[in-house]
């Protein structure tokens, strides 16, 4: 049975507005052109004696979306660190685009990668946390103009354009001055995936974006990043424990336990038909919950 | 009683040696603290390494030990402080010692989402820590620094042992001039007191608007903290 | 000028016992410290409001003036009203006194700590002032403060050189006496410091020790 009946009846409270329509014309604020896919072949992750992925393949096509699914603990949120450099592979390799993202080539080999390596390849990717994760010391303004302005180099200007068409987009143009702290959750999402998208990057990881959030929350900022994939051309990884919205936001879905992929299909058919044991097993206890 | 406040002038003199000790031990503390703080965050093993020995080498020797090793010791190898030098001196190492501790504890306890937010970002590694880490580290580090500010302005009492005329040695020269023992101390310390609750008012400020910065409410009459003996990093 | 090895051995037995002075000043004082701190703690929550209020200044003015002056103070002052004290006895006092409004801070924050939980289910059980004070209240508060206390006897034994200014005799004054009869500085205030820093390298890990045996319950 697919859990298209899940979504809350509550209505979006106003400053949440669900499916803010996207800014058209001139301005387009989303990132657009050529994406990259991603490649990763044997990789290994281990936390202390802790295997978390055990010699992980798996690609995933340019401009495709892809959803993980599993249990806590299977692997999912280690796949997009490792894809934000914020942790390292124990082996293996993961390339985005033709070019190794852990390693890097020197004298024909294959090397783990320096920091330089690793400013060059996060320049594609850009990343939702679950908490937010925004500066507290910084406006919204500043959140969103910080990277432009010091990573890719823009003028204060342009960076402030741009800033300003991602926050019409996502509906908060009004608070442009507030400090995150004034705001609710929901709107604290919405400035993170504005901030993230203001890099400009090819491919978005989304790591479980609304768990934190309030229930009558979720579904505006589900129906805003759902408009933003649609949209745009983007690469997008996302984990979500919401399976209508891996439902509406992907082609693929890949269901994940204890670091392998169990199961892997378009979204009709794991939700509708699955065939693993598991996967229905964890998708009972996920529609039940 | 009126004799010792004829002495004012004197009094006043005392007084303005131990601000300026007070204020020159401190700029030096803070950078002193800033540098091997944030080494003794850094990731590289000899950074830390560095951190720990400035840390446990100048905390570990008192003000006034350090002080003596430089005035009275030091001179015979060579190497020769004028007293203000010597006090200034001492009191920054032994202070920055324990700033330092504030600092690396402050860097730490900025949760690691933030940091993670900033590689998410593409900063640099010294983007991150100037423009993310940073500035929210000073807001944790302001209690325990109002606190060290304290305990440096009273240290800056032993600098009269090595001869210099701050407070505490024109109150020695005035209770020799009247004979008026109590008051005379009774004054000095009324002034040392002060002088320390103006200190603490200007670090309060302080502590507001770095809280306004971060779009916090300012806790309101949030008394003066445990102080912190040894280290004071906030855990 | 060199380090003389000759000179270092001839200065040790001095320097032993100046040790040995700073070492009973400071835990005489820490013994004061830690008694009359907890007094302090407990008349600051009496219901008067002037003994609240006065102890509390008190308490903020010892806490924010040198200790060096609150010596003087202690050794010269009051002889004049009649209590004369040896040098030892006033260093011993004065460390006392002023740490003691430390140590009632930490205690303080210690009784602040112990849930709200405590107090309610220690009501609940109907039990008598006092035992809800020495039954569960302190001691809760006092374990989880014993790794800052701690910390406060490595400050003190720091700050003991202090009371040289009142011709105690303890291990700086001794170095110091000893350095202005042969005019030769450099080694005993050089090994002075050496202690200094050996001493509290090992005592603070030992409060580290102290801190992940009592700090969680």
């Amino acid at each position: 049975m697919p859990p298209t009946d899940t979504t809350p009846a509550v209505p979006a409270p106003e400053d949440d507005v669900p499916g803010v329509p996207l800014a058209k014309g001139a301005a387009d604020p989303l990132p657009h052109g050529e994406a990259p896919g991603i490649r990763f072949e044997k990789v290994v992750k281990r936390f202390g004696g802790n295997v978390v992925l055990r010699e992980l393949d798996f690609t995933v096509a340019p401009g495709e979306r892809v959803t993980l699914i599993g249990p806590s603990g299977s692997g999912k949120t280690t796949i997009l660190r490792l894809l934000m450099t914020l942790e390292r592979v124990d082996g293996g390799i993961i390339r985005v685009g033709e070019r190794p993202l852990s390693h890097m080539e020197r004298g024909g080999r294959l090397v783990p990668a320096n920091e330089r390596h690793l400013h060059e390849m996060r320049k594609q990717i850009g990343m939702v946390f679950q908490q937010f994760n925004l500066f507290p010391n910084m406006n919204v303004l500043r959140n969103l103009t910080e990277g432009p302005v010091h990573v890719l180099g823009l003028s204060r200007d342009e960076a402030v354009e741009r800033a300003r068409g991602l926050l019409d987009m996502v509906g908060l143009a009004d608070k442009i001055e507030a400090h995150p702290s004034q705001l609710s959750g929901g709107q604290q999402q919405r400035v993170a995936i504005a901030r993230a998208l203001a890099m400009r990057p090819k491919v978005l990881l989304l790591d479980e974006v609304t768990s934190a959030l309030d229930p009558e929350l979720v579904v505006g900022v589900q129906d805003l990043l759902r408009d933003i994939a649609r949209q745009s051309d983007l690469t997008l990884l996302c984990v979500t424990h919401e399976m209508r919205f891996a439902r509406d936001i992907s082609d693929r879905v890949l269901m994940f336990d204890q670091g392998q992929i169990v199961e892997e299909g378009p979204p009709d058919q794991i939700f509708g038909e699955p065939r693993e044991r598991r996967t229905r097993d964890f998708l009972q206890a996920v529609l039940a919950s | 009683m009126s004799e010792v406040l004829d002495s004012h002038p004197q009094l006043l003199q005392g007084a303005w040696i131990t601000v300026q000790i007070t204020v020159l031990g401190a700029v030096l503390a803070l950078v002193l603290a800033l540098a091997f703080g944030v080494a003794g965050a850094a990731r590289a093993v000899w950074m830390r390494a560095v951190n720990r020995l400035y840390v446990e080498f100048f905390r570990g020797a008192a003000a006034l030990v350090l002080m003596y090793w430089l005035f009275y010791s030091l001179p015979l190898v060579g190497l020769r402080f004028t007293p203000m030098a010597a006090a200034v001196l001492a009191l920054g190492l032994n202070y920055g010692a324990y700033g330092a501790e504030v600092v690396r504890g402050s860097i730490n306890a900025v949760p690691k989402a933030q940091y993670e937010a900033a590689v998410a970002l593409n900063l640099r590694p010294a983007q991150r820590m100037r423009r993310v880490i940073l500035p929210q580290a000073v807001a944790l580090m302001l209690p325990p620094f109002g606190n060290l500010l304290i305990e440096l302005m009273k240290a800056t009492a032993v600098v009269s042992l090595v001869t210099i005329a701050d407070l505490t040695f024109r109150a020695q020269q005035i209770q020799a001039n009247t004979g008026e023992t109590a008051a005379t101390y009774a004054l000095v310390l009324v002034v040392y007191f002060v002088i320390a609750q103006v200190l603490q008012r200007l670090v309060r400020l302080l502590e507001h608007r770095t809280e306004r910065m971060l779009g916090r409410r300012p806790r309101r009459g949030a008394l003066r903290e445990v102080p912190a003996p040894a280290g004071g990093a906030p855990r | 000028m060199t380090w003389d090895w000759n000179y270092t051995g001839e200065i040790l037995p001095d320097l032993l016992n100046g040790l040995r002075v700073t070492v009973v000043a400071t835990l005489l004082g820490y013994a004061i410290a830690l008694v009359l701190g907890l007094a302090w703690t407990l008349l600051q929550r009496t219901p008067s409001r002037l003994v609240n209020g006065t102890v509390r200044w008190a308490a903020e003015f010892i806490r924010s003036t040198p200790l060096l002056v609150q010596l003087f103070f202690v050794f010269y002052v009051l002889p004049s009203w009649g209590l004369t004290l040896g040098p030892l006895t006033a260093g011993i006092i004065g460390l006392g006194l002023h740490y003691s409004t430390y140590t009632a801070e930490v205690y303080r924050a210690g009784i602040d700590d112990v849930p709200r939980g405590q107090w309610e289910a220690a009501t609940a059980l109907n039990l008598p002032r006092r035992r809800v004070w020495l039954g569960v209240v302190l001691p809760q508060a006092v374990r989880r403060v014993v790794p800052t206390l701690g910390n406060y006897l490595i400050a003190m034994f720091k700050d003991s050189p202090l009371l040289l200014a009142v011709n105690v005799v303890e291990l700086l004054g001794a170095a110091y006496q000893t350095g202005s009869r042969t005019l030769q500085f450099l080694e005993p205030i050089t090994i002075v410091g050496v202690l200094f820093i050996a001493v509290s390298v090992l005592s603070s890990l030992l409060v580290r020790r102290l801190e992940r045996r009592y700090a969680t319950y």
